[in-house]
Formats: C-alpha cells, structure tokens, sequence
C-alpha cells in the first residue's frame, strides 16, 4: 500500500473528527483527493486552482532568488566591502556565493512568517467553516516577501499577514470572494501602519537601520565614529521624488534590477520573462498587462509635455519625477513587479476582456500619477491596484450592460 | 421589580446590544470614525451626546402634541442646535484643549443621525419618561461603541491610554518598546476606526445569529 492511499484510508476513518479539515488541508497541498465528481455536468481541464497558483509561483522563483542575491549584493556594497559590479546582469561580481548566502538567510524568515501566520490563519478558518483549506494563499503568501523591505521586523510582518489575511479576505468568503488583492492589502497595512519603516533611505539595504542605530549609541557614549560611515540605501523613485536624480544608476542597472528596492521586484528583466512565461502559460492576461503599460506611458507623456513646454519650473517639487523619462517609470519602483504580479490577480482584476483593457490602462495611469503627485508615497502602483481593484466590478457591470444594449437594438433591428 | 418596569429597563438595555445604534443601526457612523483616536475625546463626545439626546427627547417629547407636522423637522433642529451651542460654550469654557481637539464635531452632533431618528422614532410618539430613558439608553448604546473603539486605537496607535503612557516609552525605549514594538500609525487613521467597529459588528453578529440579515 503505498503512501498516497493510506494516507487517504487514514482521512476515510477519520472522517468526523474535528481536526480533519486541518489534515486535508495539507494533505491535498500534497496530493490530488482520492475523489472524484459524481453528478452535474463535467468540465475537463488540466489546470484547476492549484496548478494555476503552481505557474505563478514559478514564475516568481527567478525573482526570490534574484532578490536574495541583490540583498547580499546591496549590504557589502553599502559596508563598502565590495566594488560596483561591472559587466551586466550576469557580472559575476554580482553572482557570488557570498552575497547569495547573506540575501537567502535574511529573505527565507521573511517567506517563513509570510507562509506560517498565513496558512495557519487560513487553516484555522477552514476548520471553523468545515471546508477545504484553499490553495489562495500560495500565491500571496510568496508575494508578500518580495514586496516588503528587506530590514522588515518579522513580528510587523507577521501582524500585517493576519490582519491582510482576515480583513483582506476571509471576511468577504475566502478564496475567490475578495476585493483587494491580499498581498497589497498586507503591504498596504504595512505602508500605513509602520511608515518609518516601509519608506525613507535606511529600510531597503539590509544594515542600514543598524548602523544609524551604532551610529547614534556612538555619539551618545562619545567614542569614535571611525568606520561608522551612515548609509544611505535610498531607491532611485525616492531619489527622484526629492528631485535627487537616479544617484548614479544607469538605466541598465534599473532594468537589471541590481538598484535597492523592495526584496523581489527591482529585477525589470525577470519580471519582463515572467510576464512573458504568465501570457504564455495564459494564466495571466495580456490584455491587462499592455493595457497598464500603455496607461504608465501615457501619463509619462503627459508629464513629460508639461516640462518641455515650460509649465513647471526646477525647483517644484514635482519636477523630479515629472522630468523623469517616460519610459524609466516601467523600469524604476515597483510598477512591473505590480503590472505582472498584482493587477492581474484574477479574482480582484475586472473579468470581461474590455474591462480589463480599461482596467489595466487606468492602473498604468494612477500608478504614475500618484508616483508624481505624491511625493510621500513614492510607490504609487500599490494604491493605484487597490483603487482599481474596488472598481473593477463597475467597470465589469457597464461593460456587460452596453453589451446587453447592443445586442438588443440588433434583436431589435431584425425583428423591425 | 427594580427602579424601573421591565419595559422600561428595555428601553435602556436595547440599544446596548441588539439594538445598537452604531453597530446594528449604522447611524452616527461619520463622529465615530472621527474622533476616536483618543479615548478622552471619545468619552467626552459621548458625554455630550448623552447630554443633547436625553434633554432633546424630552424636550421634543413634551412638545409633541403641539408641533406641527410640516415643520417639525425644523423644530426638532432649533432644539438640537441649541442643546449643541450649550455643550460647545461649556466644552470651550472649561475644557478648551480638548474642544479644540474635537473641533467641529461637536458643531456636527446636529446631524448625528441617531438624535434626529430617536427624535423621529420615538420621541414624537412618547411621553417625556420614556423618551428620557430611550434618550440616554441610545446614547450609552453609541457610547460603548465609541468608547471600545476609542480605547483601541489609542492603545495601539499612540500606547497611551487617557494621555497616559502604558506600554512604555516609544523614545527612551522603555517596556515593550525595548523589544522592538512600534506604535501602529494606522490606527490613528480613520480607515482603521471603520475597520474595528466593522470586526465589533462582526463579533456581534457571530454571538447572536438573529441580527444577521439574509
């Protein structure tokens, strides 16, 4: 008797017991339920819920492991223990086991407390309503670590998981009845709960918080600040929002992705493969994607006209980020990580494939209207998903409604 | 048999919990988002409310059958109004700090939705007595509400409670905050007030299945 088949004997005689929801949670995290459809109609399709989230989070894992290596890669460039890394996104400057190990021991607490507080959340709900555990959380709960700063305290992180998990989701239904997209919901909650830590030019190089900490107890005690430099890990969309410039980076590092930023989302040229492989796989929808895209450039354009016809003077405080190349808003900040990932969150985005145009595009556009016109909150797509995320199911209700209208007055038109 | 009859006691008891005005009404809502980032301001708006609903009530009661029905709208305001410039004028004489705190809001308990329905629903239909009690029970009913809420955050978005700090020092780093805990800036938010009287309805509704609607 092999494994998969006692272990489903083990549920058949254990079938009233309380805890069973808990068992066949993870149970079918593992294997397929031994069961199959008795009546009703039958669909046959290879990609049910799970094998959908399974693509997403395939998709993701260029991106974790990038990240990690990118923290490493951030704090000995910042301690000043290592060169700029010269020769392009394969520099085996950058590539180093050293860095690697550093990023991976300080992002896997991160997945660790993302995954634990979320599933064990999502269990204790599916107990208490007597239903399988979804798979839902899968995705986000690999999400959330690549959207948070990497210095993240892990019990801020954790708070922010369960409040996501059961205001975000489990209040409206679970799995498939939420609004908002729940890994924004947590980064949002983050966002606006603890600030200090969410933005600013100390939270995304791993260390940096620390030195500021030294460098404080040094000067209290009066001993020597030698070696005690601060740091400054500011992200290039902070810079700019001061009207700073890029600090230095080209434009190929932004695409590289080897910038400080939110642990996953820095690398434009991963995220631009797993958008491609997503379209590819069809789990996720072009339309949605090009669609933002499109909204992105063309807000870029706008604030791009304003500067060269002279409205804006220098010292505005916009005018940074206005004066910011179109087309760098794609590359910079969290506006491909969000576009791939997070607006084409099929549960939260619009469902009718003219809504999605429609959706997308005015994702694109919020996201950088918000980038420019609020300088507090550089990171406008996270805001800019939300919102849409509450009127995608408008923008769906119209788009049937003129549908219906139209196909009437052809009903129309024929029978005249 | 107590100070009050049974049907009285109801009058009181009601609006504490089955049929809350905040949580079960969802009247009042907009002062119950805005002031409650202090427990203190909390308190004393539910003061005033108290104050205001159990005195109009009685007012509007006992002039219920002289009160044309045209204009009764316009009867019932002039009484709130005036009930409100006296709570305003005693806040500002001797609690200026916090009338500053609460701001306008206290000018807006004229359109605290609870006053003006109880006024509508019963103090027109009721003699003076009653309509105390359904006063002030309503007012205790939004009081608790505004008072859970208001002990929330600031418990958790400021560590104070009252204005006293209870969970430490956030600057020095003493008591929890030596152990990395940060105040929850959220909580000062007024989403977040929507959100923990949305969980208080939520917690409601679990214990007593017959307020859930279909």
């Amino acid at each position: 008797m092999g494994l998969k088949s006692s272990l489903h004997n083990f549920r058949e005689k254990n079938k009233d017991k309380k805890w069973l929801p808990a068992f066949s949670a993870i149970h079918t995290f593992l294997f397929l339920p031994n069961e199959t459809t008795h009546n009703g109609t039958h669909i046959k399709a290879a990609d049910d819920l799970k094998r959908t989230m399974n693509i997403v989070i395939m998709a993701m894992i260029p991106c974790l492991l990038f990240g990690m290596v990118n923290a490493g890669y951030q704090h000995h460039l910042a301690f000043g223990e290592i060169q700029q890394a010269t020769g392009g996104f394969l520099s085996s400057d950058f590539w180093t086991l050293d860095n690697f190990t550093v990023g991976f021991w300080k992002v896997i607490p991160l997945v660790v407390v993302s995954y634990g507080v979320g599933l064990a959340i999502e269990i204790l709900f599916a107990m208490k309503n007597k239903h399988e555990v979804e798979e839902g959380y899968l995705v986000t709960g690999m999400l959330v670590p690549l959207i948070v700063p990497i210095d993240t305290p892990l019990w801020m992180l954790a708070v922010a998981v369960a409040f996501g998990v059961v205001i975000g989701k489990e209040v409206f239904g679970g799995t498939g009845m939420n609004i908002l997209n729940p890994a924004l919901t947590i980064r949002a909650f983050l966002f606006f709960a603890y600030p200090t830590w969410m933005s600013g030019d100390k939270v995304w190089v791993y260390g940096a918080k620390a030195r500021d900490e030294a460098i404080a107890v040094a000067k209290e005690a009066g001993t020597s600040l030698e070696g005690l430099d601060a740091i400054s890990g500011e992200t290039i969309l902070g810079s700019l929002a001061q009207n700073k410039g890029v600090l230095g980076h080209d434009v190929m590092d932004m695409f590289y992705g080897i910038i400080p930023g939110s642990v996953g989302e820095t690398s434009t040229l991963l995220i631009l493969l797993a958008g491609l492989f997503l379209i590819f796989t069809k789990i996720g929808s072009w339309r949605i994607m090009l669609s933002s895209v499109i909204g992105a450039l063309a807000m870029g354009l706008i604030f791009n006209a304003v500067v060269s016809s002279g409205l804006i003077s220098e010292s505005s405080k916009f005018y940074g980020l206005m004066n910011t190349e179109f087309w760098h808003h794609l590359l910079i900040g969290g506006f491909a990580f969000g576009t791939v990932f997070m607006a084409t969150d099929p549960v939260t985005a619009s469902q009718t494939n003219k809504g999605k145009w429609i959706y997308g595009f005015l994702v694109g556009f919020i996201s950088i209207m918000i980038r420019v016109f609020n300088p507090a909150y550089p990171e406008g797509v996270m805001l800019a998903i939300l919102l849409m995320n509450v009127f995608a199911p408008t923008i769906d209700h119209y788009v049937v409604q003129g549908n219906v209208k139209k196909r009437m007055k052809r009903l129309k038109v024929k029978t005249a | 048999m107590g100070l009050l009859s049974k049907k009285d006691a109801a009058l009181i008891k009601d609006p504490l919990a089955d049929n809350n005005p905040i949580t079960i009404q969802v009247l009042g809502i907009c002062s119950a988002l805005a002031i409650t980032a202090e427990l203190e301001a909390s308190i004393v708006m539910s003061i005033s409310v108290l104050f205001v609903l159990g005195v109009g009530n009685v007012v509007i009661s006992l002039m219920r059958n002289i009160i044309p029905s045209k204009i009764r709208i316009i009867v019932q305001l002039i009484v709130v109004a005036t009930l409100v410039i006296i709570v305003d004028l005693v806040l500002k004489a001797f609690a200026y700090e916090l009338s500053k705190t609460l701001s306008v809001f206290v000018g807006l308990i004229i359109t605290n939705c609870i006053i003006m329905g109880r006024f509508e629903a019963f103090a027109l239909g009721n003699g003076p007595w009653k309509s105390f009690l359904d006063g002030i029970g309503n007012s205790l009913g939004y009081a608790v509400i505004l008072i859970i809420v208001g002990f929330f955050r600031e418990l958790l978005g400021s560590g104070t409670l009252l204005g006293i700090p209870v969970l430490g020092d956030p600057i020095e780093k003493t008591g929890l905050y030596a152990l990395g805990y940060e105040n929850n800036g959220f909580m000062l938010l007024s989403p977040m007030a929507l959100i923990v009287v949305g969980i208080i309805i939520w917690i409601q509704r679990t214990r007593n299945k017959d307020l859930v609607e279909d």
